[in-house]
């Protein structure tokens, strides 16, 4: 597949349909890759890589790049084309200065997942059909992708490109994943239980923002937590009150426009499955509004910034009190 | 405990002067009514109002003044707002002295000096100037060339004329930005004033004020005939704990707080043009 | 040399517990990664190459009090909350966080000393633990580290059946006068044929070769103008991830905390990748994120050495390459800009 993505890149760039291509750039090891600007072929054929450890989701890059003269080529996995259409919808994208090029995804995995599975000294890595092969210092090790999948692409949401200018390989489908079991099992909890289990994950946060600043969906200009005299910007977390509220708070911010891309769990280096707290949010607004995907379009009016009469009442919220 | 330079001590504000619209001096002293530590002209110290805010300001007052320091400080943010509306009396926290200071007492020494501020950038001039005055033996010829917006906005304006002014064996020379009523001193931006009153090129200048000014001051010096290695300034960037650890006032591998504020430009050159 | 059969590990930390608070890598069940916990029965020495925070956080904690105020009208009382801290043991520290204290010793035991950090080192006892498994992001022996002899106030080293205790220093010997019912003498073989096969890996590490010897602050402009710059920070998020796991990163923050009953004066952690880090009321010096991207790594790579005899601000423990979403960090920086230091 990276050869027909390279390929794709230098036609768009040689005939002139772009200026210069976004995408992934190789690194010291197979799995650390880095979003990168390319301008010229040469730069494309010394680095650029479509490999299974591109994970990174390149469309809030687009903020900046789109801004820029002339057109950017971007390739967007199927989940990154809903942050790309939310970001169009929030004028946050110059739409006409993007060429986007939808790419297939079987999911993309990353060098901390293989150490988890206990794959250490990792000195080279194959891809052979549904497994890794992984050369180490220590011998060399097989294990199967699905067994380093992240849980965004366990619980993939869907293989279809909601935007793009063009798609290589053929269209997927919106899956019927089991993305809010999780969610499903916060909410069967005792308030105390659900309590416990959020301190346990939050008192790990040491405020380092990689969350926030790697949302798509957080694109303010400037933060209310940049705000020194918001009381909370405070760059360690000082107590549990403001761990907790940092992430809540910043939940109910993105709250309607998350597309639930998973890059805020993604880049914790803590580990919190920080995505739960929006998919919580989401699975609300489905429940209350009916179903909505944030980014599934570029038009719609979202359920939380429209009004309908027959919206639920706030009453909803007593009666689920205690629940 | 040893002593810990992040604890601050006790100041008592014993005087407000307002200076100009935006500028006001604050005398301070300890709570046994001497002074709260020593300093060399050009050191600074941080002032906080708790809950508010701790910042780094020039020691605007002259070491040779026994009894008190004072701080003349421009309104511009949370803490300074805050400051500018204390009465006497107030309390506030001071900590220091921090910096090197000008060299008064070596390189200094013996020379004629050629003082050059804009707006509020007299205040950390004003300690040097006074201090030369003081020890008027050690130096050689004093000339101060000063401006500001308006005449409103200078700076000491009335001990510049019934001390600076009346002293013969300084020079002053003001200037204003724009023509003002009641106003028959000079016109213009200091730059060009100082390339017309065309000094004496083996001065030792201090130059201090707004960051453009400064640059064309400078440029203007050059073109005068004066080398990098003349002229002194003394530089401000963000500070937190003004002891060279907290890791934000560097410029390349120096730290303002600890290894400046004053540097000549010379050594400024060969550090990165990033303030 | 001491020795410990692995069966007594448990008897050792409760005997050294029973005495001085012991800190210990311990594997986190939620997060599926080591990191540093008070011992207490039960607990269980992870045996992961090493904590995602680094063991700085036991002399610059994350947050600390620095100083309170009580504020009564125009008047204000100054209250110092220093107490003298007990002795505390950290064990199982790897060799490059271990010379990570003494980088960071160089920042705040310099004149004027930081007290707090100065009661937190004394009263410290470093327990390291040589490594056996070097990972693909080590790269500490670039640094003149040797992860098979790490320094500490006791060095350990630990095989399949037995922990291995080296004493050091003064304080290391009241550490092993906890355990001392426990702990038999021995020969050096059994570490040294570990050492042995531990330095041959390291060798075969894919950093083994990396070096950061052309930097230092005679090459500080040169590297600073480099043009390389810009494509290196393009994709930098500017969160703090690299800096809050790196175990030499110690630049903090002091804000003012209203607790209600008056105001505590705390420090904290802060990033020079934040866009706010050195923002003033008249503008800001690195407005863009090359800037302030530029600023770690030179601090790192330039500033440090040029300040500290040569020494590097870092210690090469290859967090950074694990933590950064983006997977930028400190080896491909100081490569790519290799060429800019001729």
């Amino acid at each position: 597949m990276q050869e027909v993505i390279i390929a794709k890149a230098k036609e768009l760039l040689e005939n002139s349909t772009v200026n210069r291509v976004l995408g992934w750039k190789a690194g010291e090891f197979v799995y650390d890759v880095t979003p990168a600007v390319f301008e010229t072929v040469e730069e494309l054929e010394n680095g650029f890589v479509a490999n299974d450890f591109c994970g990174n989701n390149l469309s809030k890059y687009l903020i900046k790049e789109s801004r820029k003269p002339g057109k950017v080529l971007v390739f967007l996995k199927p989940c990154d084309t809903y942050s790309f259409n939310q970001l169009i919808k929030e004028h946050r994208i110059v739409r006409e200065n993007v060429y986007a090029v939808g790419i297939p995804c079987d999911g993309k995995t990353d060098g901390e997942a293989l150490k988890a599975k206990g794959i250490k000294g990792i000195l080279g890595i194959s891809s052979d059909g549904d497994n890794f092969v992984v050369e180490t210092l220590y011998g060399n090790e097989t294990v199967a992708k699905k067994d380093v999948l992240p849980e965004r692409c366990i619980n993939c949401k869907s293989k279809k490109h909601v935007a793009y200018d063009e798609l290589i390989g053929e269209e997927g489908e919106v899956l019927d994943s089991h993305r809010f079991d999780m969610v499903a099992k916060l909410e069967a909890m005792t308030p105390d239980e659900r309590f416990e289990f959020w301190r346990g994950e939050l008192s790990r946060c040491i405020r380092c923002n990689a969350c926030r600043n790697v949302c798509p969906a957080c694109s303010c200009e400037k933060c209310v937590f940049d705000n020194d005299a918001s009381g909370i910007a405070q760059k360690a977390a000082a107590d549990s009150f403001e761990e907790n509220m940092f992430h809540i708070i910043r939940a109910f911010h993105v709250a309607g426009r998350c597309t639930d891309c998973g890059e805020c769990s993604r880049v914790c280096p803590q580990n919190i499955p920080l995505h739960l707290l929006n998919r919580k949010f989401i699975k609300d607004i489905d429940t209350f509004y009916g179903d909505y995907q944030a980014g599934a379009d570029t038009e719609s009016r979202a359920p939380l910034t429209n009004y309908t009469t027959g919206d639920v009442e706030p009453s909803i919220v007593y009666e689920r009190e205690g629940n | 405990m040893n002593a810990e330079t992040l604890i601050p001590k006790i100041g008592v504000v014993t005087d407000i002067r307002i200076d100009t619209p935006d500028i006001k001096t604050f005398r301070v002293v300890g709570l046994d009514g001497k002074k709260v530590f020593e300093h060399i002209p050009g050191q600074c110290a941080m002032l906080s109002i708790p809950g508010v805010g701790e910042a780094m300001f020039s020691i605007t007052s002259s070491p040779t003044l026994e009894e008190y320091m004072e701080f003349s400080i421009k309104k511009c943010g949370c803490l300074t707002s805050w400051l500018h509306a204390m009465d006497v009396g107030q309390q506030i926290t001071i900590r220091g002295p921090y910096g090197n200071g000008f060299p008064v007492d070596t390189d200094f020494k013996g020379k004629d000096l050629l003082f050059v501020a804009g707006g509020v950038g007299l205040a950390p001039l004003h300690s040097v100037i006074n201090y030369c005055r003081a020890k008027r033996a050690d130096y050689g010829r004093i000339r101060i060339v000063y401006g500001s917006r308006s005449k409103d906005d200078l700076l000491d304006y009335q001990e510049i004329l019934n001390e600076w002014m009346a002293d013969p064996g300084i020079e002053v020379n003001l200037t204003i930005d724009r023509e003002q009523e009641g106003w028959d001193g000079h016109v213009g931006f200091v730059p060009n004033f100082v390339k017309e009153l065309n000094p004496d090129t083996g001065m030792t200048v201090v130059l201090c004020g707004p960051p453009v000014m400064i640059k064309f001051t400078l440029q203007g010096l050059k073109e005068l005939g004066f080398q990098e290695t003349q002229v002194y300034t003394t530089m401000e960037l963000r500070m937190k704990c003004g002891v060279g650890k907290c890791g934000r006032c560097n410029i390349g591998s120096k730290y303002v707080c600890k290894d400046g504020p004053v540097f000549r430009f010379d050594q400024l050159d060969e550090l990165p043009n990033e303030y | 040399m001491l020795k410990l059969s692995l069966a007594k590990l448990d008897d050792l930390f409760a005997a050294v517990a029973a005495e001085r608070v012991l800190y210990l890598p311990v594997d986190d069940a939620s997060s599926g990664q080591a990191k540093y916990q008070r011992w207490t029965e039960g607990a269980k020495l992870s045996r992961a190459l090493n904590t995602v925070r680094s063991a700085k956080d036991f002399f610059f904690p994350q947050t600390e009090n620095l100083v309170g105020f009580k504020m009564k009208g125009k008047e204000i009382e100054i209250i110092d909350p220093r107490t003298e801290h007990d002795d505390f043991v950290i064990f199982g520290v790897r060799a490059c966080d271990a010379r990570s204290f003494t980088i960071l010793d160089k920042v705040f035991l310099a004149d004027p000393v930081d007290s707090y950090y100065q009661s937190r080192r004394e009263h410290g006892i470093v327990v390291t633990m040589a490594c056996t498994r070097p990972e693909e992001t080590c790269f500490c022996t670039s640094f003149g580290i040797d992860p098979t002899h790490p320094e500490g106030d006791v060095s350990c080293w630990m095989d399949e059946e037995n922990l291995y205790l080296s004493v050091n220093t003064e304080k290391g010997q009241a550490f092993a006068d906890l355990a001392k019912d426990l702990l038999e003498e021995c020969g050096e073989e059994a570490v040294t044929a570990q050492q042995e096969a531990v330095s041959a890996l390291m060798k075969k590490l894919p950093l083994a070769k990396f070096s950061t010897k052309s930097y230092g602050g005679d090459v500080l402009m040169k590297v600073f103008d480099s043009p390389k710059w810009a494509d290196l920070s393009e994709s930098c998020l500017g969160c703090g991830t690299c800096t809050f796991v790196c175990p030499t990163c110690q630049c903090y923050d002091i804000r003012d905390f209203d607790t209600g009953n008056g105001i505590t004066r705390f420090r904290c952690w802060d990033s020079c990748m934040y866009s706010d880090f050195t923002r003033m009321a008249s503008g800001n010096p690195r407005l863009t994120q090359l800037e302030r991207f530029r600023q770690r790594f030179m601090h790192k790579l330039v500033y440090f050495p040029a300040n500290n005899n040569g020494e590097y601000g870092c210690v090469g423990c290859g967090r950074c390459l694990s933590k950064c979403p983006i997977s930028m960090n400190i080896v491909k920086v100081a490569k790519t800009l290799e060429g800019d230091t001729k």
